[in-house]
């Protein structure tokens, strides 16, 4: 099983493109594999038969097992592989290739047996940390070090050594998960139903603890009057006609970026031993998707018209719901926005999406009786709360940042400034 | 059990030594009618009388010879040095007699004796008093060296070390003198190069031998209540040979070590340690071993100043969550 993302830890098989005895070739995609963000293609490495599946579709293994083995016309591998524990050294007379995952031993060249998972060469790592990956089959090069200058150390794999080693067979019973994954009200008398985690599920509970726990958030709230916002995107989609439609979200997340290019303290991510402030912006956007969310990345969001970043953000979201994002499309994002407006939510706190030192959560807008000049009025009203990570990001550092983008939004025309 | 000092458990096994054996004689200054500098040997002249417990001159490096050369006929000398850091001036028969006459005699002469007496600093004796050894002594091929931090093992190893057929360094402590602990009457040996866990723990090992035995035995109680960290306390009680076998294992468990000890930095036992938790335990380490020893210059004389030159709990405790990650 090849880790098809950078925090994959094991891997859904869902439907296999080959058949045993199927000729293969290097890059053909071999199998639709559950990552933990998405639905990816497991690719031949090498050429040769498909000459045996050890994992049936709908299993989950860990990374680094053996998911099928690909031979040589007419070759045959002495051992049953079914769904062997992750890497092995080479076996001896070999000519066993070993499809998706990192151990593919390719050539009968003996004394060099491709290196196994955890030597990850030029990784800094603890001995102990290294000699636990190793064991587990996980790749350092995808695991983040908490010790000094990025090491990675024994508590970094703690969670991933824990894992079984092979699904259990209460695992494999319950893989053929029916479509939808959300318990449904009972109807026969059980008071309760066990749905085992999915594998976004798992990252996602894995993530956010490391996130409202360790980190220290604090809450920034302030109401913008969007009349002027509400007014401009009238008018552009006037001008437009039929040829696009500006949303809110699209302007709230053009003038975010905006506002973090003049307040770079907040456009950054904790690195433990530093900080790293980013001079390009890239917007995370929450996207809530079937039994989960994501956050696919509009990079570069103050370089793009709005337009463009309309088209973007409904193509991630398309991509999102249908789990077809890349990893490229949803990592390395700088800071990001969260949009419940939609869901009529008046106004909630995001929790932030480590490393990134902030996260604006974008609440409805809502006609509001407010005084203007010594008169009640009817204003169309939006609250919007950054969430902040106080060892990045101080109150009145986050509250400047505030400011200039409520400014931003209720004359949209300083965004041109 | 009783409960002994120190220096009475050193008594006890001299007294039981020379009842056992009339080929094991004393011999330092102030060991007879003094009865010893710090009173090891109270009681000794009485009973075994001058053949048996000699006073000498202030020479150590002429009683030191008379030892080995006792040794080469057949006795089994016990050499009081009143502070080790007088027996540098003998050091020319401890290292060039004692610790190659059974090489350089081809097996001919066997030396059994026995150097002692107090190592390292006690309070305010100035630099040139207040010296720990060990990384000297353990230097030589030839030598046993073994530094007893509990008054059980001190009775153990000084008989150990008495029984011994080759030369054996017995470092004590004018500071432990007068510390107490329960003592097993009578036949009671510790084997030299055996190390003893004084504290088990999980989380990291804390490997120290002599007057830091209590040092880290503070540091692992303030580990325990400030930090939650369980601290193995590895009482190396012989330097050489060394106890590889307890010092990986530990490690092993706790995937990190602080090596504390008296002495200097550069060359020092923990250097040694270090070596061996490199070589047999790397696949098991966390972190990097750290290390606990004296501040790399004379020995202060000025109260605070020698007090911040030593190795204390506060310093092993920094080590300590430098070690786990936790700063």
């Amino acid at each position: 099983m090849e880790a098809l993302s950078p925090t994959m830890e094991e891997g859904r098989l869902v439907k296999w493109h080959k058949q045993e005895g199927d000729a293969v070739k290097a890059g053909e995609t071999l199998a639709e594999v559950e990552t933990d963000k998405a639905v990816m293609d497991l690719i031949a490495r090498a050429d040769g038969v498909l000459q045996q599946v050890a994992v049936t579709e709908g299993q989950t293994v860990p990374v680094g097992n053996v998911v099928a083995v690909i031979a040589a016309p007419g070759e045959t591998v002495g051992a049953s592989v079914a769904s062997a524990p992750p890497p092995t050294p080479a076996p001896s007379g070999g000519g066993m290739r070993d499809a998706g995952s990192m151990v593919a031993v390719a050539t009968p060249k003996p004394a060099t047996a491709a290196a196994p998972a955890g030597d990850a060469g030029g990784v800094k790592a603890s001995p102990l940390a290294r000699r636990i990956a190793k064991e587990a089959g996980v790749d350092l090069k995808l695991v983040t070090g908490s010790g000094p200058g990025g090491r990675v150390v024994k508590r970094d794999l703690d969670a991933t050594a824990a894992r079984p080693q092979a699904a259990t067979p209460a695992a494999v019973a319950a893989a053929p998960h029916p479509a939808s994954r959300i318990p449904h009200p009972a109807v026969t008398g059980t008071p309760f139903e066990d749905v085992p985690l999915t594998q976004i599920r798992k990252t996602i509970a894995k993530r956010l603890v490391t996130s409202l726990g360790p980190v220290p958030h604090f809450f920034l709230t302030s109401e913008v009057d969007m009349e002027r916002a509400a007014e401009a995107r009238d008018a552009l989609n006037r001008q437009l006609g039929d040829r696009g439609k500006v949303s809110f979200n699209d302007i709230i997340v053009k003038a975010t970026a905006l506002a973090l290019t003049k307040h770079r303290a907040c456009n950054a991510w904790f690195q433990e031993d530093h900080i790293r402030y980013w001079n390009e912006v890239h917007l995370g956007m929450a996207v809530a998707v079937e039994d989960g969310l994501i956050t696919p990345v509009i990079r570069n969001a103050d370089l793009k018209p709005l337009l463009e970043i309309g088209h973007e953000a409904k193509q991630l979201a398309d991509k999102a719901r249908s789990r077809r994002l890349q990893p490229s499309e949803y990592t390395g994002s700088t800071f990001s926005v969260s949009n419940l407006g939609m869901f009529d939510i008046d106004q909630f706190t995001a929790v932030i999406n480590p490393p990134e030192a902030g996260i604006l959560a974008v609440g409805t807008i809502t006609p509001k009786p407010v005084v203007v000049d010594g008169q009640v009025v009817p204003r169309r009203r939006l609250r919007l709360t950054m969430s902040c990570d106080h060892r990045v990001i101080d109150g009145a550092t986050g509250a400047a940042f505030l400011s200039t983008l409520k400014g931003m939004l209720e004359n949209p025309l300083a965004m041109l400034l | 059990m009783p409960t002994l000092t120190y220096r009475d458990a050193l008594n006890q096994a001299l007294r039981e030594e020379m009842q056992r054996d009339a080929n094991v004689f004393l011999m330092g200054e102030e060991v007879g009618v003094y009865q010893g500098a710090y009173k090891v040997s109270r009681g000794l002249l009485e009973e075994f009388g001058p053949m048996r417990v000699v006073d000498t001159p202030i020479a150590e490096l002429g009683f030191a010879g008379i030892g080995v050369g006792a040794a080469m006929a057949g006795l089994r000398p016990v050499i009081e040095f009143m502070t080790w850091n007088f027996a540098v001036l003998a050091l020319d028969q401890i290292v060039n007699s004692a610790a190659k006459l059974l090489y350089e005699s081809g097996g001919q002469f066997p030396i059994p004796i026995v150097f002692r007496g107090p190592n390292g600093a006690a309070l305010q004796l100035g630099a040139q008093h207040s010296q720990a050894w060990e990384g000297w002594l353990s230097h030589i091929p030839g030598l046993k060296v073994v530094a007893p931090a509990t008054p059980a093992d001190a009775k153990g190893l000084l008989k150990s070390a008495i029984r011994d057929n080759n030369p054996v360094i017995v470092l004590e402590g004018e500071m432990l003198y007068n510390t107490k602990g329960e003592v097993p009457e009578g036949e009671y040996v510790v084997p030299i190069g055996r190390a003893d866990v004084k504290r088990a723990g999980r989380d990291v090992t804390l490997i120290c031998h002599s007057k830091t035995v209590a040092v880290a035995l503070k540091a692992a109680e303030q580990l325990a209540e400030q930090e939650r960290v369980s601290a193995e306390v590895v009482d190396l009680r012989s330097l050489r040979p060394l106890d590889e076998a307890a010092i990986t294992a530990s490690v092993a468990k706790t995937n990190r070590a602080v090596v504390i000890e008296e002495g200097w930095t550069h060359c020092g036992i923990g250097a040694q340690v270090v070596d061996v938790i490199q070589r047999e335990a790397f696949d098991h380490l966390d972190a990097p071993v750290l290390r606990v020893t004296q501040a790399d210059v004379p020995m202060p004389y000025n109260k605070q100043l020698e007090r911040l030159a030593k190795p204390s709990p506060d310093k092993v405790v920094a080590a300590a969550r430098r070690v786990l990650y936790l700063d």
